[in-house]
C-alpha cells in the first residue's frame, strides 16, 4: 500500500486551524468567542534591536569594579541619554545608553539594552470560533467552509468577496481587466504574467488574488505586495485545475478569507483558501493520510497532463518503465476528457 | 574468505532520503555476506505525515514483498533479532539526509583561517552557512546580537585559536553568541559545536553551556596555524546534527533505538566508506571520488593519501531547494546540457514547479531531458566548488582541472535512476568531467552510505559487499586533456584481451568511442595521445595500462578537458545527441 499526499479541495468541511504569535505575548481572544477574520485575537510586544554598552572598557576598569559602578538592573526602563554608569575622579568618564529602552542583562561590567519597542498584533485570519487557548501565544479557531489549498503563498492574510475574472481556468489576469469597482475584492484569475497587472491590484488595492500560477520571474514583486495571493496550481502557465475551478467560481460573491502562508512542507501550513458557508451540523473534517487506490480522485503534478484532474483506474502491480525511461510505481489515470494517461505513483496526490 | 570468519549476523540497512526512504538487507550467501534486496517508498519527514518512521515502515513493507522475509511484527515494530522461523534480522543501521539544511552561523577569527575551516566544517553536513562573524567584521557586537536573533540558527560552529594560542579575541567572538541566546526562547536557541582553542572549553562551558540547546565539544580543527583537522570535529557535528533532527523530525529516536544508536547523517557515512575505499585503493593512480546528488543535497567525497575531503552542497541538491541553484548559474547555462530545443520558460518553470514536488519523476522524455540536464549543471558546480578544499599536492593534469581519480563511485536518486547506463555515464562524464583513466562504478542501490553506517556494526559486511559484484561497474573510461580542432585525431587506442584479440580506435578530438570489454574480464589498453595530449601518463606520453570492463565497456572520451560545448546552439544540441547515440541512448 503506497502513500498517499493529499491536496484539499473540499466543498465543505470542518476547518480548524491555529493561530499563534512568534514571540510570547497576550492573548485577548476568550474561549467560544466567535471572531472575524480582521478581529485581533493576541498581541506582543518586541524589540528591533539591542543596544550592548561595555561600561568595563569605557570606563577602563575591570568588570567587577565596573559592575559596582552601573546603577541600573535588568527590566529598568531607561531614557534616552540616561547615565548607566560614571567613572570616579574629578573628569569622571561616562557611560550613557543612547537609545530609550530596558535592561534585559547586566554583569561583567557590560549591560544590554531592548529598544525600539514594536507592538505586533495576531488577527483572526477566518472567522469562525475560539476552541482553544494557547497561553502567551494564540488560539485556535474553527470554522466550517470551502477549503482549497493551494501550492505558493505570499505570507499575507485577508478577507474579501471573490470576483470572478477568469471565464476561463487559463484565462490571464492583465491590468486593464481591473477597475475601480473591484476595491476591497479578491479576485479570481488564471495566470498572471507581468508585474504591471500585480502593481495595478495593489493601487486598486485589491484584498487578494486567487490565481492557478503565475511567472516565476514575478515571485519578488508577488512577495512585496501587500495583498495575499494564493497559486492553486504552481509556476509558468498552469491553467487552474478543474475541481479548484469549479469549487471556486460557484462561490463567486461569497466572503472568503486567504491565508497566503507560505508552504512549509516540513509543518504541513499550506496556502489556503476558506470560503465560510452557513451549516446546520457540523462537516466531516478533511483527512490528511490516505494510500492510493482506484476510484481515488487525484490531481498530476508532473507533465504529460500536469495539473489536470483524473480517477485513478487501475494501480500497476510492481514496477512500470516510462517513456523518459525511469521505471516506478504507477497508476492507470482516467482525465476528465476521457482520456487514460500511465503515470508514476509519486507524480500524483489524492485530490479531497 | 573462509565462512568461520563471518559473524553470521543478518543487518537491515535503511537510508531516509529527502524524497524517497531505501531499506536494504544483507545476509550471508554461501559463507559471505551479500547485499539480498531492497524496497523503497517516499520519505514522510513532511507534512502530512511527520514522521520518518512510517516511510521506513512503507518501504521494509515493499522489502518484506520483495523478498518475503517477515521484518515488521504485528505491533508494526521491527522483529529483531532474527528468528527461527526465517523472520526478522539481527541488526540495524540507519542513516539520515531528509530535512532542512540547518541553518548555520560560523563563528571564528581570521576569515582565511579559523572560519575557512568553520566553513569546511560546516560543510562536512546537511548545513546552510547563513552568517558569520569574525575578527574582521565591522559590526558592532549590538548588530551582531540583532543578526543572531533574526536568523535564529540551528547551529553555531565556533572556531579559532591555536591550542594555546588566542584567547582574548575569541571570548569576545563568544559575546554576541551567548547574549543572543540568552535572549532567545530556550527551546529556539542553538546547539553549539566549539572547535577552537582547547585552552577555553570550560569558559565556553560556563558561557554557552545554559544559553544553547545543546553544547558540544571538539579537538581543534586549528591545533597550529598551518594544520587543519576536520575530521574529530565532524564526527562530533553528526551528534550535534542527529540531536536537532530528533527535535525536529518525529520517528528519528525511534529509529535510533532500532539501531541501538548506530544513526548517522548519509553523507557521513559515506565519507567513512570512502575513507575506507581510500585505504584499499588509495594512490595507485590518484584519489579516489564518490559522488553523491539527489534531492536533499550533492555529496562529493574524495580520498586522498594526504587526506580525506567531504563536502555537503544542498544548495546543490535537486529537490526543495532548487531554485538555489540559480544563484550559481543561469538558465542558459542548463540548457546547455540540453539534447533538446528547451526554452529558458520551460525551464524556469520546471524547477520551481520540481521544489513544490521534491519527489515526482520525469515521465517523459521532454521532462527527463531537462532534469538531466539541471543535474548536469548542480552536480558540475558541486564538482567545482569541491575542488577549492582538494590538496594542493594531489596531481592534476593542468592548472584549473581536476586531479586523477580512480576510481569514482557514483550514487544517488539522480544517477542511480539513470535509465540506462550510457545515460548515467555521459551524465557523470558531463558534469564531473575526469581526467585520464578512471574506472566508473554505479552505487545503483545507494549502497555506500548504508555500507558506512553498517561498518560500526559489522566490520566484515563492507568489505564482503564489496567484492559481491553489487555495484555495477560502468567500466574504464580515458579522458583526454588536450586541445585539437574538432575532428582530429586526439588519441589511438588498442585493447588486447586477455583471449589475445584485440580492438582499435582512432579518437577524434570531440568525439567519443567504445571499445568493448565486459563486465568482470580485464584487458591491457595501449594509449598513444597525439598533439601533446594527456591521457595520464604525462603530455604527448603514450603508455599501457590494465583495464577492467563495465556495462559499457572501455569508453574513450575525445571531448576535451574542460568540456567546451559549442555556443551554436543547433551544432551543440547535435554533437550532444551523437554522444548520447555513442553511449546507446
Amino acid at each position: 500500500m503506497a502513500l498517499a499526499p493529499v491536496h484539499h479541495i473540499l466543498p465543505l468541511t470542518t476547518i480548524v486551524r491555529e493561530r499563534v504569535l512568534p514571540v510570547k505575548g497576550r492573548v485577548l481572544a476568550r474561549l467560544n468567542q466567535r471572531v472575524s477574520p480582521t478581529d485581533v485575537v493576541a498581541e506582543a510586544t518586541w524589540f528591533r534591536e539591542h543596544v550592548f554598552l561595555d561600561a568595563s572598557r569605557i570606563l577602563s576598569l575591570s568588570p567587577e569594579a565596573a559592575d559596582k559602578l552601573i546603577r541600573c538592573k535588568v527590566n529598568d526602563r531607561l531614557a534616552a541619554g540616561a547615565v548607566i554608569a560614571s567613572g570616579r575622579g574629578l573628569m569622571p568618564k561616562i557611560v550613557k545608553t543612547p537609545v530609550e529602552g530596558r535592561v534585559v542583562a547586566a554583569g561583567g561590567g557590560q549591560i544590554l539594552i531592548e529598544s525600539g519597542e514594536s507592538r505586533m498584533e495576531l488577527r483572526a485570519g477566518i472567522s469562525g470560533n475560539v476552541i482553544n487557548i494557547i497561553p502567551d501565544r494564540g488560539v485556535v479557531i474553527q470554522t466550517a467552509g470551502a477549503l482549497v489549498q493551494g501550492v505558493w503563498g505570499n505570507g499575507r492574510v485577508d478577507t474579501g468577496v471573490m470576483i470572478n475574472l477568469a471565464e476561463k481556468p487559463d484565462a490571464a489576469l492583465t491590468a486593464n481587466r481591473m477597475d475601480v469597482s473591484m476595491r476591497g475584492s479578491v479576485i479570481v484569475a488564471g495566470q498572471v504574467r507581468d508585474a504591471e497587472t500585480l502593481q495595478a491590484a495593489a493601487e486598486l488595492p485589491v484584498r487578494g488574488l486567487i490565481l492557478a500560477s503565475m511567472y516565476p520571474s514575478l515571485l519578488t514583486t508577488a512577495r512585496s505586495v501587500r495583498y495575499p495571493i494564493v497559486l492553486t496550481d504552481g509556476f509558468g502557465m498552469m491553467p487552474m485545475n478543474s475541481a479548484a475551478y469549479k469549487l471556486i467560481t460557484t462561490n463567486v460573491k461569497r466572503e472568503a478569507t486567504l491565508n497566503a502562508e507560505a508552504f512549509d512542507r516540513y509543518s504541513g501550513v499550506r496556502p489556503e483558501v476558506i470560503i465560510p458557508l452557513p451549516i446546520s451540523s457540523e462537516p466531516v473534517p478533511p483527512v490528511d493520510e490516505e494510500t492510493f487506490a482506484a476510484g481515488q480522485t487525484v490531481r498530476l503534478r508532473r507533465p504529460p497532463a500536469v495539473g489536470m484532474i483524473g480517477t485513478i483506474a487501475s494501480l500497476r502491480s510492481g514496477l512500470t518503465t516510462f517513456p523518459s525511461g525511469m521505471r516506478a510505481a504507477a497508476a492507470d489515470v482516467k482525465l476528465e476528457n476521457g482520456e487514460q494517461v500511465l503515470v508514476p505513483l509519486v507524480n500524483l496526490e489524492v485530490v479531497g | 574468505m573462509p565462512a568461520s570468519l563471518v559473524e553470521g549476523d543478518s543487518l537491515l540497512a535503511v537510508d531516509i532520503g529527502g524524497a524517497n526512504t531505501r531499506a536494504v538487507l544483507f545476509d550471508i550467501v554461501e559463507g559471505t555476506y551479500r547485499f539480498i534486496a531492497s524496497g523503497s517508498a517516499p520519505s514522510t519527514a513532511e507534512a502530512p505525515f511527520k514522521d520518518v518512521s512510517k516511510g521506513v515502515r512503507s518501504a521494509l513493507e515493499n522489502l518484506q514483498a520483495v523478498t518475503g522475509r517477515s521484518l515488521l511484527g504485528a505491533d508494526q515494530r521491527l522483529i529483531t533479532p532474527a528468528q527461527a522461523d526465517g523472520s526478522g534480522v539481527d541488526a540495524f543501521v540507519c542513516t539520515l539526509s531528509a530535512g532542512p539544511a540547518l541553518k548555520t552561523v560560523i563563528v571564528g577569527l581570521l576569515s582565511d583561517v579559523s572560519l575557512e575551516s568553520a566553513r569546511r566544517l560546516a560543510e562536512t553536513t546537511y548545513t546552510r552557512v547563513a552568517e558569520s562573524i569574525g575578527l574582521n567584521d565591522h559590526r558592532k557586537p549590538d548588530e551582531q546580537i540583532d543578526t543572531l536573533l533574526r536568523l535564529r540558527p540551528d547551529v553555531v560552529i565556533i572556531t579559532g585559536g591555536t591550542d594555546g594560542g588566542a584567547s582574548r579575541s575569541i571570548r569576545k567572538m563568544l559575546e554576541p553568541v551567548g547574549l543572543s541566546g540568552y535572549l532567545l526562547a530556550p527551546e529556539r536557541r542553538p546547539s553549539v559545536l566549539f572547535a577552537g582553542n582547547q585552552k577555553l572549553d570550560d569558559e565556553v562551558r560556563e558561557l554557552l553551556g545554559g544559553v544553547s540547546s545543546s553544547l558540544h565539544f571538539s579537538p581543534n580543527v586549528r591545533p597550529s596555524l598551518d594544520t587543519e583537522d576536520l575530521e574529530p570535529a565532524a564526527r562530533e557535528l553528526t551528534s550535534l546534527y542527529l540531536g536537532v533532527r530528533k527535535r525536529q523530525l518525529k520517528g528519528v529516536d525511534t529509529l535510533e533505538a532500532w539501531a541501538a544508536g548506530h544513526v548517522l547523517p548519509t553523507a557521513y557515512a559515506e565519507g567513512r566508506m570512502m575513507r575506507f575505499l581510500g585505504q584499499v585503493y588509495g594512490g595507485a593512480r590518484g584519489g579516489i571520488l564518490g559522488i553523491d546528488i539527489g534531492a536533499s543535497a550533492a555529496v562529493i567525497a574524495a580520498g586522498f593519501r594526504e587526506r580525506n575531503s567531504l563536502g555537503v552542497y544542498p544548495h546543490f541538491g535537486l529537490g526543495e531547494n532548487l531554485p538555489a541553484l540559480l544563484q550559481y548559474t543561469t538558465l542558459e547555462n542548463i540548457l546547455r546540457w540540453s539534447p533538446l530545443d528547451i526554452s529558458t520558460s520551460v525551464l524556469r518553470d520546471y524547477i520551481f514547479q520540481k521544489s513544490l514536488y521534491p519527489s515526482s519523476i520525469p515521465a517523459t522524455k521532454e521532462d527527463q531531458a531537462v532534469a538531466q540536464a539541471v543535474t548536469r549543471e548542480a552536480l558540475y558546480l558541486a564538482m567545482q566548488t569541491a575542488r577549492r578544499d582538494f590538496p594542493r599536492s594531489a596531481r592534476v593534469p593542468k592548472p584549473g582541472l581536476l586531479p586523477f581519480f580512480e576510481p569514482i563511485i557514483a550514487g544517488g536518486g539522480a544517477l542511480g535512476d539513470a535509465p540506462t547506463p550510457g545515460q548515467g555515464l555521459l551524465l557523470l562524464l558531463d558534469a564531473v568531467q575526469p581526467v585520464g583513466v578512471t574506472t566508473i562504478i554505479l552505487d545503483r542501490n545507494n549502497l555506500l552510505p548504508l555500507l558506512g553506517a553498517a561498518a560500526a556494526r559489522n566490520s566484515i559486511l563492507p568489505v564482503h559487499v564489496l567484492e559481491s559484484g553489487a555495484f555495477q561497474s560502468l567500466g574504464t573510461v580515458v579522458s583526454v586533456v588536450g586541445d585539437a580542432s574538432y575532428g582530429s585525431l586526439i588519441v589511438r587506442a588498442r585493447l588486447v584481451y586477455e583471449n589475445g584479440t584485440e580492438a582499435r580506435a582512432d579518437v577524434k578530438y570531440g568525439s567519443m568511442e567504445i571499445l568493448p570489454l565486459p563486465v568482470g574480464q580485464s584487458a591491457r589498453l595501449t594509449l598513444q595521445p597525439q598533439r601533446g595530449a594527456d591521457v595520464g601518463f604525462g603530455p604527448g606520453r603514450g603508455g599501457t595500462t590494465t583495464v577492467s570492463g563495465g556495462a559499457m565497456g572501455v569508453v574513450v572520451d575525445g571531448r576535451g578537458r574542460p568540456l567546451i560545448l559549442p555556443d551554436d546552439p543547433v551544432r551543440r544540441r547535435e554533437l550532444i545527441k551523437r554522444w548520447l547515440w555513442t553511449v546507446g541512448s
